[in-house]
């Protein structure tokens, strides 16, 4: 098992009409420095060892984010503990 | 008004989780003298149809984004397929979010430059009157009919956008002056309907459906979309609406 992380935003040149509310809230509530706010998404996947980078590219694209759009990114954020080279666990003992 | 139950072309209406205006369409394709019937979203069987109609409401309750579970539906693997094949498809409001999700039509649905959600009667240009879903309109036809939504407002990359004008695929504009016309959500180009490239497959976000009748409507607008299947499907409708 590891434990995946797809971030999804809007992409640049699409209207974000709700980033653009929560900056108007920000500038009231005493934050006038922040310039620039793009609400996105972000999805916990946990998946056994069968699904490949490609998988996780297909779930991404496919379903989780509209690339028409939306961009997005996917990071495995436990990967799978790497099989410790026989040497190396035997200097380790 | 007859009944065409039993005769006539069928054009089968989806019911996803959620649905609202499947009982609307199915009124419509009734009134416009065909037989409606209803397809369920968990079924990939669409019943020897003659054509479908992708109604409108919160399928999923517009989990992740409008359309895009309903997209994924055994019965939209059906219709994708069919409809890859020449099998007349429209898409009103969540429909026509559906059917962009799907892929069966370019660009996407995003949330109302408002943020507001819209309900008002909607004036509408119809842009190109020669395919399957308008050829019942005279050309520069201008249509109300009710729009509510929250998520209508139309984006898609410039060169698909070049794409749609230049195909005559841009089936329905917003138009009207005034505070309550005119471009209601941002949409670019003033986009409210389009098509595919053979026509057969359409998607709007205002709904013809609630158009069909001035007792429960603004007009009977809308019945000028299934009226035009009708005649493609080989069988006008003889009924006086």
């Amino acid at each position: 098992m590891a434990r995946v992380a797809v971030d999804v935003v809007i992409k640049p040149e699409i209207l974000d009409p709700q980033g653009k509310a929560i900056l108007a809230a920000l500038a009231r509530t005493g934050h006038p420095g922040v310039s620039s706010v793009r609400q996105g998404k972000h999805f916990d996947l946990e998946v056994d060892d069968s699904v490949s980078d490609d998988d996780l590219e297909e779930i991404a694209g496919g379903l989780l984010a509209n690339p028409v759009i939306e961009s997005w990114t996917v990071t495995r954020v436990d990967p799978p503990a790497p099989q410790p080279e026989p040497a190396a666990a035997e200097a380790a003992l | 008004m007859t009944s065409a139950t039993g005769s006539g072309p069928r054009i089968g209406v989806i019911t996803f989780p959620g649905t609202l205006d499947d009982v609307d369409a199915a009124r419509a394709v009734r009134f416009a003298g065909a037989e409606p019937v209803p397809l369920w979203h968990a079924d990939a069987d669409l019943r020897g149809v003659d054509a479908v109609v992708v109604p409108g409401g919160f399928s999923y309750g517009d989990y992740l984004r409008a359309g895009a579970i309903a997209a994924q539906a055994p019965v939209m693997r059906a219709v994708v397929e069919a409809a890859r094949r020449g099998l007349p498809v429209l898409g009103i409001c969540n429909g026509f979010q559906i059917l962009c999700e799907a892929g069966l039509l370019p660009g996407a649905l995003i949330r109302n430059a408002s943020l507001r959600f819209i309900c008002r009667d909607q004036w509408l240009r119809v842009e190109n009157p020669s395919t399957t879903w308008t050829s019942r309109f005279e050309p520069g036809a201008e249509i109300l009919i009710p729009m509510k939504n929250a998520e209508g407002c139309f984006v898609a990359a410039e060169p698909v956008l070049d794409e749609l004008e230049g195909e005559g695929r841009v089936l329905f504009r917003y138009i009207g002056d005034g505070p309550a016309q005119g471009n209601p959500n941002g949409a670019m180009r003033d986009i409210a309907g389009i098509c595919s490239p053979d026509g057969r497959i359409a998607g709007l976000m205002p709904h013809p459906e609630h158009a069909i009748d001035p007792l429960t409507g603004p007009t009977d607008d809308g019945l000028g979309l299934f009226f035009s299947v009708l005649d493609l499907l080989g069988a006008a409708a003889k009924v006086g609406a």
